[in-house]
């Protein structure tokens, strides 16, 4: 089986973001780090190579210095990685990005299942595993808390989805596109692993590799438009600690206040 | 001039808040664009929904019914709406920010060429084009985003924006249309459907939410916390952690990679407030903590804290609302 987990390099999730008067985002020396969602697209994919054989390839679309999160991937488990590089690339929005994915994933040839995480901890928009689907014409399979078998011959795959009012249950045709729910615990990286990581050459896939044109990609070919990134507006809070002689008292002195905030 | 459309997403014939809470969104922006307010409802038969979507302010409500559209799937239903979208040509399609909202509305976009604006919690029209307010990084940041193209694609972030009051004597006209559809479409097959959530309040939809973390100490912990939910028709969260202990399944997760809350009310029970639990807290009104740490960060975010042993104030808060007559359960 081939498996390709396309992921994000994204700052840590407790860095504190900023942003400047010309708009310009950053997280201080806040690591950056694998995607947490896509950690699980990673490992449940290693799992699934465990069970079935084949191979696990990493994908992202980022600056060289995303190298290090296609690293740390490797290093976990997977077998090869490749870097999606162009200066073209440069702000691609969603829809962009998947038709990018998706010239990548052609390029690899046999693929039976894209698997990825359900959103990114810096984009929040979910709309790359829907996107991807319709440009590789593959089932989507969105929001998934657990694969619960793969049939290799017959080509299927049955996973359960989370969905607001519980499990939708579906089966699907292979390949399709994956994307993951918070449905395993990602291992570290191994030692092995890691010295694999660190002697490998990553190669890089620019715009002509994917036989896409300048026009066809980055921040020409997005329908997105971001005028403006800026920071929320700041909630004082100044928290009032409930004092009182016993429960009882706390209580009674908690409801009153809840009740004047018209929360109750 | 084209119309605001708006996916009448429902599940075994229920529409949730969230779609009516989007269609209000779509009147104000259709009023405020000169247009109307068109609604695409999909499924297997249709019982008064049509009816529900004028009053709550749809001019048209298109309605396309199939057995086999019965339930949900992402190819059909987009094959249905991506068809329907090109014949009419909406300005913008407007859905809640839900799974199935944003799964449609990335697809949606991919078939029609534009993009969409996720999970929107502030909209405004300048100059003929809807401008969106949307978190990034976790609700760390905002961003001003608008589409070039069209149509844009929305999704709206639930209990951002009031649900308006149904006004039965609007009027308005309900197409049926009958869409031919590819087999190839339907090659996803819905086996089986767990539902997980019966007779309990949705995360996502509720005012109130008493949520639990390490400080619960055991599954059983939880029991004083779902006493005080009952009590106050208030849905069950917690944090990772207990998750990852066990104590308590998936579903009830909130924070970074579980469920995005914004109740009205938060009560915070034996959790420290880690920065990943309080990324799913945006947009909370008013949090109380209760804690015996004093210096635990969730007093950083909370309007009220008590800092004290949970199974003494949770069980007296639950007293004391029955007591005053508060409680609902």
């Amino acid at each position: 089986m081939h498996i390709v987990v396309p992921i994000k390099q994204t700052p840590d999730t407790t860095a504190t973001i900023t942003v400047d008067a010309s708009g310009r985002i950053s997280w201080g020396d806040a690591p950056l780090i694998v995607n947490p969602w896509d950690e699980f697209a990673i490992e449940e994919s290693l799992r699934l190579k465990e069970k079935f054989g084949g191979k696990v390839t990493v994908l992202t679309m980022g600056p060289e210095s995303a190298k290090e999160a296609l690293k740390q991937a490797v290093a976990m488990g997977c077998d090869e990685a490749i870097l999606l590089h162009d200066p073209a690339f440069e702000g691609s929005d969603a829809v962009v990005t998947a038709a990018i994915l998706a010239a990548a994933i052609r390029k690899l040839g046999t693929v039976d299942l894209v698997f990825m995480g359900k959103e990114s901890v810096d984009g929040n928009s979910a709309q790359v595993p829907p996107a991807l689907a319709r440009r590789l014409g593959w089932p989507l399979l969105a929001y998934v808390g657990k694969i619960r078998e793969i049939d290799p011959a017959g080509r299927t795959i049955v996973v359960e989805r989370i969905l607001e009012e519980g499990r939708q249950v579906v089966r699907a045709p292979l390949p399709a596109v994956l994307s993951a729910m918070q449905m395993n615990e990602p291992r570290y990286p191994s030692f092995m692993g890691i010295r694999k990581a660190a002697r490998m050459q990553i190669p890089i896939w620019t715009a002509a590799d994917l036989g896409l044109a300048p026009e066809q990609v980055g921040a020409a070919a997005s329908a997105a438009r971001w005028p403006a990134v800026f920071a929320p507006p700041k909630q004082e809070v100044q928290c009032e600690f409930i004092q009182g002689e016993s429960p009882e008292e706390i209580a009674r002195a908690l409801v009153d206040r809840l009740l004047a905030e018209k929360v109750l | 001039m084209s119309h605001i459309w708006v996916w009448l997403e429902q599940f075994q014939g229920k529409i949730p808040s969230i779609v009516w809470e989007t269609m209000g969104v779509a009147r104000r922006l259709a009023d405020a664009l000169g247009t109307g307010v068109t609604a695409v409802w999909i499924g297997g038969a249709i019982t008064d929904q049509a009816e529900e979507a004028i009053a709550m302010g749809a001019d048209v409500v298109q309605v396309v019914e199939h057995p086999a559209l019965a339930d949900f799937r992402f190819e059909p239903y987009l094959a249905v709406l991506t068809r329907l979208a090109k014949e009419g040509a909406p300005q913008a399609i407007l859905m809640g920010s839900t799974a199935r909202g944003r799964e449609l509305a990335g697809g949606l976009a991919a078939e029609l060429g534009t993009a969409t604006l996720v999970d929107a919690i502030e909209l405004s029209v300048e100059n003929g084009r809807i401008i969106a307010i949307r978190p990034i990084y976790e609700g760390k940041l905002f961003a001003r985003t608008y589409v070039e193209r069209s149509p844009a694609i929305l999704t709206i972030r639930g209990r951002a924006f009031p649900k308006p009051d149904p006004d039965p004597a609007r009027k308005g006209e309900i197409r049926r249309v009958s869409v031919d559809l590819d087999p190839s479409v339907f090659s996803t097959e819905v086996l089986e459907w767990i539902q997980e959530a019966e007779g309990e309040i949705s995360l996502n939809e509720a005012r109130i939410v008493v949520g639990g973390g390490r400080g619960v100490g055991s599954p059983e912990g939880f029991e004083p916390l779902r006493e005080l939910a009952r009590a106050l028709g208030a849905a069950l969260g917690a944090t990772r952690a207990v998750v990852d202990a066990g104590w308590i399944p998936y579903k009830y997760q909130v924070g970074q990679t579980g469920k995005t809350i914004s109740p009205d009310l938060y009560i915070a029970c034996g959790i420290s407030g880690a920065i990943q639990h309080l990324s799913g807290l945006r947009g909370v009104k008013v949090i109380v903590a209760i804690n015996k740490d004093p210096e635990a960060p969730i007093f950083k975010v909370a309007r009220y804290g008590v800092v004290d042993d949970l199974f003494k104030i949770v069980p007296a808060l639950t007293a004391e609302l029955r007591r005053r007559g508060l409680a609902k359960g």
